[in-house]
This record gives structure tokens, sequence and C-alpha cells, in this order.
């Protein structure tokens, strides 16, 4: 494996007395769309704000491309940010806003107008070149402020949650401008968000943040299907997370005991007891709903609370026999065959491969 | 509505009364400038340009105007620097006693002019840079960067402050940061704080004549001329300064606001 082109060792942001960032250690690979992902106050901005030399780590050390960074100056890194609040010069046009950081590093002007027009004709706005950049869309203005980044020719685009200015319609047609200049471009890309939706769509990999700390680290469907921690099992949401005691640990299965029922699951990774206190996580998409009681394996017998819809897929809430909210998600039509009334009693059940047991209880 | 009107009627008779009651002495000034009598009495004489040429001959009074030319675009200059300066440290720092900082800043034009001026008087003269036309600069300097000072610091206010930092990302070092996005960004306030800072000068008076020493700027020369005789050529002076005063107060807020609606919307 080849060397990474960030590295975070141990790294700490302090901020008086609030602790932004601890402990943080994280890998970036050369060409990867990493998308950093945690609620507002995670550190993830912060993170961010590190690499581009905007905030410097009160401990530890950040490397780029084999290089020591923790005390190297914005300006002398190239590292370019798209902004959360794109940060467009206001007295320049969208031509002299892309151009402004060739001007920066020396660039002659005959050559900084043609990259700067060349990327404005990629991102499809070069009729808009001359307008100042306060007269333009939220979608232009977002467009210029890439090609601003990007005309810079860098290893690495940092995004700070720049999409979440847009409507939901625009949001997804950037969503597609991006991963596709990424796959072209071939450079890393770390993206900052809130959005879970945004970040599985794109990212090749995702880091969830919790107070200053990683919570987990993997592809989305690692992160979805097999979420490392009750934060994270809970972060991502539509998740059915049950409590109780490990029984017996064999070579392929894990019994415990919860008050809703026994249940096996999948040996973890981490080393286990029986007898400890444990949690697993089963993905509202992976239980089966019947209305007979299935043969064998996980079940329990619940009933229908109430119905969500989401365009085609529906999430149904379910209560059982000891008042745990079971959670299933399936595809309307799937629903209708089934004909179920309210109140009625069911059937769930899921395959011990499904069922993922927490780390941290 | 019939009540809404009646009262918008009132409103706008009552401004009307307002801007007479200023305006009116400055009016009557500018109708006796070109009036051919001695005396200001009504009726009227003639219609007459005799005192503005009076005045156009005079040396005195062309020496005060060059003075006064020469003080109040030096001070604007001066004030501006040092308004922006403290604007810009007020925006980009952070640090202990700030809220006093900005309270020394802003104490000068809360002293009464009389006081400073007497301060100034017996300081300069302390020091030996009394009755110099840099004497007066400096006073005016000190009486006018609060001004500057509030103008620039409400438009760097306005700035979103990621520009900067967005600046030094794209490789742009303090310096070339502060040429080419903070001072495009200030520049319609600071050209509307050089026109406000030059109109305060060149209207001071209190000051002016306390350090002025020998160099009469144009507000201590109409003084000597209503304290020798009553000459309409004070009339014709007085029109000349609010006219230039007011064109420069004009202009500045011509730029404050221009800019402002333009980056609205």
């Amino acid at each position: 494996m080849t060397e990474p082109l960030v590295t975070f060792r141990n790294v700490e942001k302090r901020f008086a007395d609030f602790v932004a960032v601890q402990d943080l250690n994280l890998d970036i690979h050369e060409g990867e769309f990493l998308a950093i992902m945690g609620s507002s106050g995670c550190g993830k901005t912060t993170t961010l704000r590190m690499l581009a030399g905007l905030e410097s780590p009160t401990q530890g050390e950040i490397h780029i491309g084999g290089r020591l960074m923790n005390d190297v100056k914005p300006h002398e890194r190239d590292t370019p940010l798209v902004w959360q609040s794109l940060a467009l010069f206001p007295f320049l046009t969208a031509r002299e806003n892309v151009e402004f950081g060739l001007k920066m590093r020396g660039v002659e002007k005959a050559e900084r107008r043609r990259r700067a027009l060349d990327w404005l004709e990629r991102m499809d706005i070069s009729e808009f070149a001359e307008r100042n950049v306060d007269t333009l869309s939220g979608g232009q203005k977002q467009r210029v402020a890439l090609a601003r980044s990007l005309v810079m020719e860098p290893r690495m685009l940092l995004l700070d949650e720049p999409l979440s200015a847009l409507d939901a319609n625009l949001v997804i047609r950037m969503q597609g401008v991006l991963t596709r200049l990424q796959k072209e471009l071939g450079i890393t890309f770390v993206y900052v968000t809130h959005s879970q939706s945004e970040a599985f769509a794109m990212a090749d990999r995702v880091v969830i943040m919790s107070r200053g700390n990683i919570a987990q680290v993997g592809t989305p469907k690692d992160i979805y299907r097999a979420p490392a921690n009750r934060f994270v099992a809970e972060f991502v949401g539509r998740n059915n997370i049950l409590s109780g005691k490990i029984d017996t640990i064999d070579s392929d299965t894990v019994s415990i005991t919860t008050p809703a029922g026994q249940f096996t699951a999948k040996p973890p990774a981490f080393a286990i007891q029986s007898g400890q206190d444990t949690s697993f996580v089963v993905s509202a998409d992976l239980v089966s709903l019947s209305r007979t009681a299935p043969d064998g394996g996980n079940k329990v017998q619940a009933t229908l609370i109430s119905e969500e819809f989401i365009g085609s897929v529906v999430t149904l809430f379910l209560e059982s026999a000891d008042g745990h909210e079971f959670k299933v998600q399936m595809q309307e039509r799937e629903l209708l065959d089934l004909d179920l009334a309210a109140d009625q009693s069911v059937w769930l059940s899921w395959s011990a491969g499904n069922a993922h047991i927490l780390e941290g209880g | 509505m019939k009540q809404n009107r009646t009262s918008n009627i009132l409103l706008a008779l009552y401004v009307a009364l307002v801007f007479v009651f200023i305006f009116a002495p400055i009016l009557f000034s500018l109708v006796f400038s070109l009036n051919s009598q001695r005396f200001p009495t009504i009726p009227l004489g003639s219609f007459s340009t005799e005192w503005y040429s009076k005045i156009w001959n005079d040396p005195d009074v062309w020496r005060a105007v060059m003075n006064s030319v020469i003080v109040s675009s030096c001070t604007a200059v001066v004030a501006t620097t040092l308004g922006f300066c403290t604007a810009y440290t007020d925006f980009r720092y952070n640090f202990r006693f700030k809220g006093l900082y900005l309270a020394l800043i802003l104490l000068p034009p809360t002293i009464p002019l009389i006081i400073m001026a007497l301060a100034m008087l017996a300081w300069l003269s302390r020091l030996g840079l009394s009755g110099q036309l840099w004497s007066i600069i400096l006073a005016h300097s000190v009486l006018t960067a609060p001004f500057a000072m509030a103008i620039i610091r409400l438009r760097l206010h306005q700035m979103d402050p990621d520009l900067e930092a967005a600046a030094w990302n794209l490789g742009g070092s303090e310096w070339q940061t502060m040429r080419h996005v903070i001072l495009p960004f200030c520049a319609p306030a600071i050209v509307s704080s050089l026109c406000l800072t030059a109109a305060v000068s060149f209207d001071e008076f209190a000051v002016s004549w306390f350090v002025s020493g020998l160099n009469k700027t144009v507000p201590v020369a109409i003084l000597e001329i209503v304290q020798g005789n009553i000459d309409p050529q004070v009339n014709a002076i007085g029109t000349f300064v609010f006219l230039t005063s007011m064109t420069l107060v004009v202009l500045a807020q011509v730029f404050l606001f221009s800019r402002q609606i333009k980056s609205h919307s």
C-alpha cells in the first residue's frame, strides 16, 4: 500500500477550555473521496480547517504528502477550500474570482485568464464570466467557487458543507457534478457535511465524528450495515438496537438474551465474554415481516403502531410485548401484499448474519 | 386611510419646516452675497457679483483658501489612514481591554471643542509645534480620525469573515490579502471617509483658531473679516465654504450608500 496523502497523528485542537478535536488519528489516501460527517460541534469543520492551516493543532502532528504541516501558513499550502458561505469576492467578476489564486501565485495575466476561462467553460458558466458574482444564482455561485479552487490544480480539494445553501433538486445535481469531477481529476476530495445522504451518495469512505473523536471510519455500506458502536447506529438512524446479556458464544453465532426475547448474532471482530452486557443492531430494511410465525431464527411478535411513507419506501413502527419499538423498512408494494390492519399482531424476523454486536455495549 | 393621509401631510409639513429652519440662514447668506447693497436689509438692491470678485481679488482670502485646502486634504489622508488601521485592528484581533481601546478611540468627539482646542494649543506650544500649518493638520487628524474609524468599521462588519481566510487559502499572503481583498472591499467607505473628514476639517473653527498662529484657514479668516467691520464678503465666502462642505458630505453619502445597495441586490 502506498503512503497516505494525509496523516493525522494524535491530533488535538483546544480553544481555551473547549476541546474541539481530541486524539484524532486518520489517514487520507491519494485520490479518494472522503466524507467527514457528524452533527454540529463534533469537530468536523475544525479538522478540515486544520488541513487548510486555518487552525493549528495544539497537540499531535499533521502530515500532507509526507511533510509536517503543523506550522505551515495557509497561503503556503496547496489546499484550496470550498466554503460553506462560498466566500466569493463580491467586488470581482466571476472570471476575476477564478483568477484570484493564480494572481496571488504570480501567474502571468494572459495565462491566468486562459485558465480561468477554461474552468468556467468546464463548469458550464462561461457566459457569466464577466458578470459580478453578486448577480449570479446560488447554483452558479457554487460553480464559480468550485472553479476558483480547482483552477489551482490541487492534489486535494477541501469542501465545507458546500451544498447546504442549495435547494434539494440542485443538491442532487451538484452531487453528480462533484462525483464526476472527482473521478475525472483523480484528486482527493475531503468533504465535510452533516447530511448523511450527501456523504453516502458521494464518498468512497465516510468518517463519523462525535465530540471531537472518530466514531467510525468505513465505506458507506460498512457504516450502514455494520455500525461499530451505539453512537453510529443511532446517528445513521433507521436501525433497531436491542440491549441484553451474552449467553453463549459459538464459532459462528452469539446468543443474547434481551427483554424482547432470545436472539442470535454474528460474532464480532473484538473480544466478548459470556455474561457481559451488550447491544446489537439490525437495519430496519433487513427485518422481514410476516402474518404467521416463521420457523426458527430470530423472531419476535409485535403490534403495528404507525407507518411513514417516503416515496415508494415505507417505514413501519411496531411495538413488542415488552414495549420495545421496532422499525421495519420495505417497499410500499410489499406492504400492500401483506394486507395488514392497524393494531394487528405480526412476526418480525431476521437472520443472525444481519445482527451486528456493537462495541462498547 | 383618511386619517393616515392627514398625518402624512402634517409630517411632510413638519419635515419641510425643519429644513427651512436649518437652511434659511444659509439661503439668506447666499441671497445677500449676490446683493449689491452693503447692509443685509430688505428690500434687496440689484443683483451683483461684486462681493465675489472682491474676494476673488483678495490675496488674504486666497491664502486662507489654500491653507484650508492643504489642511483638509492632509487631514483627510492622515485621519482615514489612522481610522482604517484602528478599524481593521478591531475587526481582526481580539485582545484584553479591547472595549477600553475602542472607547479611547471614540473619545475625541465627546470633548467640548473649546477645551480640546485649548489643550491642543498648550500641548503643541509646549512641544514647540504650534503656529504651523501641520499643527492644524495634527489637531484635526485627532479630531476626525474617530469618524473615519466609525465609517470603515461599519463597512468591515458587513464583510463575510471567511473572505480574508479565503484569500489566504488561495495563496495570498497577509499583505496581498490586504491589498487585493480588504482594501477593495473597504474602498467605498475609504473614499467616503476621505470626503467626510475633509469636510469636517474644512469647516472647523475653534481648534484652527487656537493652533493656527499666522496660518489662517478659511473659517478663521471669516471671523477676522466679521470682527473688523460689516462686510458682505463674508456672505460670499460663507456660501463658498458651505458649497464645498456640502459637496464633500454628499459625495461621502453617495459612495457609502450606492455600494451598499449594490451589494444587497
